[in-house]
């Protein structure tokens, strides 16, 4: 069965999703993506969509759960290069996803992700 | 009945040749309606002879269905026909006075032998014929006037959303008019693409020019903001007018976590603060610098010159 390569890169993980999603194969990204979180021990994740052409209210919500799950395992999620086409159908769909932090390009991405794990070392540092 | 319909006209046009196009371009010119600011009587002249060529081809086929193929090259020249005078602003009516000015000479010449009750029918049935002709006509000058408006509207609803870029990754998008659903979704394709293709980090959108904003708009609103939040680009509203403060606020809109700003000049200063960069005057001494610098280089230009 084909899935979706989750590479290292440091701190944090990069999904890159190359091919047209179905169910099947989100649910199993969600299973990959959660245990890597863990074995990795990972401080963000990076997915980048700017191939997906196509998406429905399944897979719109997989990545409002996705970046849910990270959360709770303490990594932060930034979705980056999501199609015009794409963005118009989610918000039609009514899934506006306010629980997940976008950018332009992985460039951007990357810089955000950045910021956020090292504003989040500060606090952590500041409570401790 | 087609074969009744069509032989006496046949043989009519098959004999007559000169004289009843003269006829029928002099009805033509002398009639009340005839613009001649429009048309020369070349043009009319050139455009009855061919007319009738086609007719007579058309009529020897013996068809008498006009939308059938032997009829097509008269619907052709129709077409260019009535298309050609949509265009120079004839009326309507003017254009299919055109076929209609035709049935006077023609029935001259049919009412000439035979008895009462056959002038009677082939007189009717060549007045059916050119009836529908005439109707044709019609139809494709409206068909004509339709597309002209369909294209404006279509050009109108592109030129009145431009996207521009107020400074690098800026851009603005100054709306005009009122924002119905077509049109949103036009807007909002419009800036989606600008940001993909300009990497623009910041998007104002400028709604000074919208004269009304109800709940519809404003879903629009939050919409086009909401998608490109998705795509990782902040929006800004600017432009917001007391009045349309007061309604959204009435309305009970809930602009959420949207920023909002009254002019497009504040909506700028923030987006400038974001990116880092700030807007300043010049110190004396970099002012004078430069001032020198454009003087060297005057006189260096008049030395040259």
């Amino acid at each position: 069965m084909e899935r979706i390569p989750i590479l290292k890169m440091g701190e944090y993980l990069l999904v890159t999703i190359q091919v047209d999603m179905h169910d099947r194969l989100a649910m199993s990204l969600q299973d990959d993506l959660t245990s890597r979180i863990v074995s990795a021990r990972a401080k963000g994740v990076l997915i980048d969509i700017s191939a997906l052409e196509m998406v429905d209210s399944f897979i719109g919500r997989m990545f409002g759960d996705i970046a849910a799950m990270s959360r709770v395992l303490d990594a932060e999620t930034v979705v980056v290069g999501m199609q015009p086409a794409v963005a118009i159908t989610l918000v039609e769909l009514g899934l506006s996803l306010p629980g997940v932090r976008t950018a332009l390009n992985i460039e951007r991405g990357m810089d955000l992700l950045r910021g956020l794990t090292a504003a989040r070392g500060r606090d952590d540092a500041g409570s401790a | 009945m087609a074969t009744d319909a069509s032989v006496p006209l046949h043989e009519l046009l098959q004999k007559d040749d000169g004289t009843l196009v003269q006829n029928w371009v002099d009805a033509q010119i002398n009639a009340p309606s005839f613009r001649s600011d429009r048309i020369s009587r070349q043009e009319v002249m050139d455009q009855s002879r061919r007319f009738v060529t086609l007719l007579r081809e058309a009529v020897r086929s013996g068809e008498s269905d006009i939308m059938g193929p032997a009829w097509i090259g008269v619907r052709q020249m129709l077409d260019d026909l009535s298309v050609g005078r949509a265009q120079q602003g004839f009326s309507p009516s003017e254009t299919a006075a055109f076929i209609f000015s035709l049935k006077q000479p023609v029935f001259d010449r049919l009412q000439a032998g035979g008895t009462s009750s056959e002038v009677l029918s082939r007189v009717g049935s060549t007045n059916t014929l050119l009836d529908r002709l005439g109707l044709y006509t019609t139809e494709v000058f409206q068909r004509g006037r339709e597309q002209v408006i369909i294209r404006q509207q279509q050009e109108l609803m592109e030129l009145s959303t431009p996207v521009v870029t107020l400074w690098e990754g800026v851009l603005a998008l100054p709306l005009i008019g009122t924002l119905d659903s077509a049109r949103t979704q036009v807007v909002m394709e419009n800036l989606l693409q600008r940001i993909v293709d300009s990497g623009a980090a910041i998007a104002i959108i400028d709604i000074t020019g919208v004269p009304t904003v109800d709940t519809v708009t404003a879903q629009h609103l939050l919409k086009t903001v909401a998608a490109a939040r998705l795509m990782g680009a902040d929006c800004i509203i600017s432009g917001i007018r007391p009045q349309i403060a007061q309604t959204i606020v009435h309305l009970g809109v809930e602009l959420g976590s949207v920023v909002t700003k009254a002019t497009l000049a504040d909506a700028f200063g923030i987006a400038l603060k974001r990116l880092g960069l700030a807007v300043q005057k010049p110190s004396n001494a970099a002012r004078r610098r430069e001032e020198e610098g454009t003087d060297g280089r005057a006189a260096a230009d008049r030395g040259e010159g």
